[in-house]
């Protein structure tokens, strides 16, 4: 019995000393700081970009060479700045990945930009990021939240849809994602009714505010909500008995993947629109979501998407010959391939991607929930908004 | 301001539920402060803790009924091995102790909760006989909502008639009147001290199952209800149930009024009104020490 502890003892600390060796050898690559919440609301957030991420870089054959260090920027903003200034001044990354939060990415803007480390975004959706407030060292692989929600204004005045009431999170994000959609909808001939900006991570209970909406009377309500507020405001419209009379569109984090199932029946019927959904029918997207489920046991959602493009963006710059700072930012904007989200490139002009957004209603198939896709706007891409690169 | 009488009844309605949720959490705290002279920062935790074992309980058995028991009862065994280990040792150790200890316990508690149950947040099905809406006072409301209303004035008239008509709310309004007063009279103090701290760890747990079909459960639910919780307790004044009533009626119906005829200022006005109070009666507006 002991001498076979002892052997385990040993072979331990021999995997151990491998392991070791292999971390010296690793760190000779590029040095990867990830920045994301891995606590508060957006924790689960996270964590998908994260196994997104590590997924891309297994997947090139070259996980080796990018040894991470893991930040957590407890979606704070002055905790993201602390973070991201001992990511560049103590471990001195190579290129920082991640960010969830508009708040943190705006206010670790100008360190970035002024320390020139790449920084690729894997989330965080503020317009001003990629537009007046856009960097050399900015680059997004995630989506813009004007660029999700544009496309959904004409394609609901296309189906006849005349009178909207919205209802978003008063923070950045609610207000840039709703502005979008107002704008593109009034052009398309509709009219915004209604309009409530709920009191962010505070509110729990929507149902004065589905009450006002129901009283307007809309052909439909659109909204934006993630996370936690989603599955609630998703439920409470269902139990109001609303839905029968009033359907919910809105941008796709709505019903997102990750906790459609947490909303269970009440989520049918809803549409969104996003960048991806793991019902594509391209061989990208099953090859992905297949591996992915083998790996992590769930469907991926866009996070993981998010974190894979971000893992295959660096690849690719590192592959095409980048190995310090300021050839990793001037390769990352260059890179071009087909994601499993479909065809995408990084916009030269703002450093923000030009992707597929996709329209899709959610349904239920059988006990489980899944998206149907209902319509597809290609290639599409923002505005410079004031952004000189 | 748009709406008939219909619009405004379905708000009253709403306003009255979101109080008697606040209600089931303010009273335990209020009279766990106010006879043990006790500050547990962790009720919110355990108000988390009640929602995830109704999550899981509901998914193992079947049934949201039987979620509804297993959650108070996972939550007061959990809070007797809190008391047995850690309060009762805290008893005597002043506030700023036990808040730094019961501040503690709500980080390992959440941290417990993601472990366990992980960081997506949990949806908890409604019960059958309780989902879509049903005709209420003249208004097409949420029958689960009716419910929620429901439980929390059959609570409210269960804990009246208790500390009101029995000999064990004697004792108890006796402790929170003087503790070393009614301890000389013979009234065995310290256990009639578990026994409130059990009922209040019981309440916080049903009031999270109660809520998880409406808010659904996550790791931040118990953070987020805290403060909401420490105002009622605040405003109502420490230790009483009256208090406790008054407390989460207002807290309730400005929330709701709030978000309906001042959207920009709805999460201001309750931190007025608290400031408000604490200026006027410091107090609260019923506390149980006259």
């Amino acid at each position: 019995m002991g001498r076979r502890l002892n052997a385990a003892l040993v072979a331990g600390s021999v995997a151990a000393a491998v392991a070791a060796g292999l971390a010296t050898v690793a760190s000779a690559g590029t040095r990867v700081g990830l920045l994301l919440p891995k606590s508060g609301v957006y924790a689960a957030l996270g964590q998908e970009i994260d196994d997104g991420f590590v997924m891309a870089l297994e997947e090139s054959g070259m996980a080796g060479n990018f040894p991470i260090v893991r930040e957590d920027t407890e979606v704070k903003p002055p905790v993201g700045v602390a973070k991201a200034r001992k990511l560049v001044l103590q471990d001195e990354v190579d290129v920082i990945v991640g960010i969830v939060s508009s708040g943190v990415l705006g206010a670790v803007r100008d360190f970035i930009h002024e320390s020139r480390v790449p920084l690729i975004v894997a989330n965080a959706g503020n317009d001003d990021a990629t537009g007046a407030a856009c960097s050399r060292y900015i680059v997004r692989v995630s989506f813009s939240n004007a660029q999700v929600n544009r496309p959904m204004g004409p394609w609901m005045a296309a189906q006849g849809i005349r009178k909207v009431y919205t209802l978003a999170p008063d923070y950045k994000a609610g207000h840039d994602m709703i502005d979008a959609f107002t704008r593109t909808f009034t052009e398309a001939g509709g009219e915004v009714i209604g309009s409530d900006y709920t009191p962010f991570q505070k509110t729990q209970d929507f149902g004065p505010y589905l009450t006002k909406a129901k009283a307007a009377d809309p052909d439909a309500i659109f909204v934006f909500y993630a996370g936690g507020e989603a599955i609630s405001f998703v439920k409470q419209y269902d139990s109001f008995g609303i839905k029968a009379d009033i359907p919910l569109y809105g941008s796709g984090f709505l019903t997102s993947p990750l906790y459609v199932n947490a909303q269970g029946p009440a989520a049918a019927g809803v549409i969104g629109s996003l960048h991806f959904v793991p019902t594509l029918d391209t061989p990208e997207a099953r090859v992905f979501v297949e591996s992915f489920k083998a790996r992590f046991g769930h469907t991926p959602s866009e996070y993981a998407v998010q974190g894979y493009d971000a893992g295959r963006v660096l690849v690719e710059a590192i592959k095409s010959g980048a190995s310090d700072r300021e050839s990793i930012a001037a390769a990352l904007p260059k890179t071009s391939y087909t994601s499993p989200r479909g065809p995408v490139s990084i916009d030269p002009a703002t450093n923000n991607i030009v992707q597929n957004i996709y329209i899709f209603e959610t349904v239920a198939e059988g006990d489980a929930l899944t998206q149907k896709v209902l319509g597809v706007v290609e290639n599409v891409q923002d505005p410079p908004n004031g952004c000189t690169l | 301001m748009s709406g008939g009488i219909d619009f405004w009844t379905t708000q009253v309605l709403n306003g009255l539920q979101l109080s008697m949720l606040l209600f089931l959490l303010s009273i335990g705290l209020t009279v766990i402060f106010g006879l043990l002279h006790f500050v547990n920062l962790a009720h919110g935790a355990l108000y988390m803790l009640g929602a995830y074992v109704g999550v899981s309980a509901a998914s193992a058995l079947g049934s949201f009924w039987a979620a509804l028991a297993a959650g108070p009862a996972a939550v007061t065994l959990i809070g007797i091995a809190l008391y047995l280990a850690l309060i009762r040792r805290m008893r005597r150790a002043g506030p700023m102790n036990q808040v730094l200890v019961t501040f503690g316990l709500i980080f390992v508690i959440v941290d417990v909760v993601r472990i366990v149950w992980g960081d997506v947040a949990l949806g908890l099905e409604q019960p059958a006989m309780l989902s879509g809406p049903v005709e209420f006072l003249g208004v097409s409301y949420p029958a689960y909502r009716v419910f929620v209303i429901a439980t929390g004035l059959a609570v409210m008239a269960g804990l009246s008639l208790l500390l009101n008509r029995t000999q064990i709310g004697a004792m108890i309004r006796a402790g929170v009147e003087n503790d070393a007063m009614a301890a000389c009279l013979g009234i065995d103090v310290e256990r009639l001290f578990f026994i409130v701290f059990c009922v209040g760890c019981a309440l916080a747990g049903l009031a999270g199952v109660i809520a998880a079909p409406v808010f659904s459960a996550t790791p931040d639910m118990g953070t987020a209800i805290l403060i909401p919780t420490l105002i009622v307790v605040v405003i109502g004044g420490l230790g009483s149930l009256n208090g406790a009533i008054l407390g989460s009626m207002i807290v309730g119906f400005i929330q709701t009024f709030g978000a309906v005829v001042t959207p920009g200022l709805a999460s201001v006005m309750v931190y007025l009104l608290l400031a408000a109070v604490l200026i006027a009666r410091p107090e609260g507006l019923l506390p149980a020490r006259g």
